[in-house]
């Protein structure tokens, strides 16, 4: 355990020195700016306006670049480190593996998540400074919707780094899991609906494992309870299980998911070569 | 029983054997040289004894240690250089604190090391490793690795990119290691570092060709 947090520190100023880091703080914190800048917040969409307005758009797009920037930074945590012979000499001094591993995943879900928190804040700052009412129950589940997203994404990321070899297949693969996961919030699943050709209830089933579409209902079910703007599977999932439940899974599930592929890619870590 | 006992070691990459039943036993003061064309398992042979291969049959000890599940006791004894630095983005700073707090090494003694091969670690240490030009970076990790306290020295081609100079501030260096300390040599050049060999193994095809005491 002592070096777990020495790793960690090592890994949080490592990317602190990469421009990977800066590119995506930039988009971040930048788009936020964008909003204000562009007059989004003044804006009145499906009778959303001000804040709400702002993070509605915030969390469309957190659904798609969030998802695909944690898995290609953290993809080669640890396939590239293996790549590049960082692995073999870091690992010749007597650090277990256990407090590598976990310690690079509690440094990198600091770095992911810190941007994308601090742009959560600036829109807060930039609501305060607008005026008008601060809604801090909304604030405080989106907070941790995006904590749930994160660590779902940065284990599948570890998942991924550990099991290959190659630094390139990794990323091949990240970029599979995104776009299949995507895909099956929207065009796929209404795709299939209308075809007929799953029963509802598998398409349900799709629906609630896809920890993409679950930040999704979740994150907009803050603002629109009645979940009106986002198609009928949500409808349903909000209808059977009731907006307390639903916000709870929304935040748990992904949790238990990156925990699981965490887990995986640690025994795949211990187990297999390291190099 | 030896500092390093290996029995029977057995290695396959997608089918294809790199080590065939290696024995070798490497006693406290062995200087070995160990000689053998690319591909011979020399590299294989030294990542199973630092715990980075899982070796199918046989076995290995460090120590008295198994590398796979006692990985931590084994490194703390054992001093490794690879033959090329690797591209770490730490800055020198971050680098000996991971040293110094990961096994215990002092950082004055790194800088003190260092400073008998000319590189003036102070002036650097803010500076990310890798910016570090060849020769500078396997200074330091030669520096690091002399100032560990370890029962065993492990160097894969470790003058690859010094200069002449260099090389002989390293040898200098080799020349005043504890005698009861073990050190193995990976290295094509074996004219370079006779004078500081008692034994010398060579590898081919995954399996030891010749193992003699100089």
């Amino acid at each position: 355990m002592k070096n777990l947090f020495l790793i960690a520190y090592l890994d949080i100023r490592e990317s602190l020195r990469s421009k990977w880091f800066y590119v995506y703080a930039v988009v971040f914190g930048g788009l936020m700016g964008l909003f204000f800048i562009t007059g989004v917040s003044d804006s009145v969409v499906m009778g959303f306006t001000g804040l709400s307005r702002m993070m509605l758009i915030f969390i469309q797009v957190t659904i798609i670049i969030l998802p695909i920037f944690i898995l290609i930074t953290t993809v080669k945590s640890i396939s590239g480190d293996r790549e590049s012979n960082v692995l073999e000499y870091m690992l010749s001094f007597p650090v277990s593996l256990r407090d590598y591993y976990w310690g690079k995943m509690l440094g990198r879900f600091v770095t992911v998540f810190t941007p994308v928190f601090f742009a959560l804040l600036l829109g807060v700052v930039f609501g305060l400074v607008h005026g008008g009412d601060m809604p801090w129950h909304m604030i405080g589940l989106y907070s941790l919707l995006l904590v749930s997203i994160s660590f779902v994404f940065l284990g599948i990321a570890f998942w991924l780094s550990t099991i290959v070899k190659s630094s390139d297949i990794a990323l091949g693969g990240a970029f599979v899991i995104w776009i299949t996961l995507l895909a099956f919030i929207d065009i796929a699943l209404m795709g299939l609906m209308l075809q007929n050709r799953l029963d509802d209830n598998v398409i349900v089933t799709l629906a609630m494992l896809n920890p993409i579409e679950v930040f999704r209902i979740g994150a907009i079910t803050l603002f629109d309870p009645e979940l009106t703007v986002i198609g009928p599977v949500a409808y349903y999932l909000l209808d059977t299980l009731g907006a307390t439940w639903l916000m709870v899974y929304a935040v748990v599930y992904p949790i238990v998911v990156g925990i699981v592929f965490a887990f995986l890619g640690y025994t795949a870590f211990r187990r297999k070569d390291l190099l | 029983m030896g500092l390093v006992t290996i029995e029977n070691a057995t290695k396959s990459f997608m089918g294809a054997r790199v080590l065939d039943e290696v024995s070798i036993t490497i006693d406290a003061g062995d200087r070995i040289a160990m000689m053998g064309p690319n591909g011979a398992g020399k590299t294989t042979l030294v990542r199973a004894m630092l715990g980075f291969y899982r070796i199918e049959s046989g076995s290995i000890r460090v120590g008295g240690f198994d590398p796979m599940k006692q990985r931590v006791k084994v490194l703390e004894n054992v001093s490794f250089i690879p033959q090329t630095p690797p591209p770490v983005r730490l800055s020198l700073d971050e680098l000996l604190s991971f040293v110094e707090r990961s096994s215990g090494t002092e950082r004055q003694a790194i800088i003190a090391e260092a400073s008998r091969m000319d590189l003036d670690v102070h002036s650097h240490l803010k500076k990310p490793f890798f910016k570090l030009s060849g020769g500078m970076k396997q200074k330091l990790l030669i520096a690091i690795a002399l100032s560990k306290q370890s029962n065993l020295l492990v160097f894969d081609e470790p003058t690859a990119n010094l200069d002449p100079k260099g090389r002989e501030q390293f040898y200098q260096l080799l020349t005043e290691i504890d005698p009861q300390t073990a050190t193995l040599f990976i290295t094509h050049r074996l004219d370079e570092i006779e004078a500081l060999v008692n034994r010398e193994i060579t590898m081919d095809l995954g399996k030891v060709v010749n193992d003699a005491r100089l």
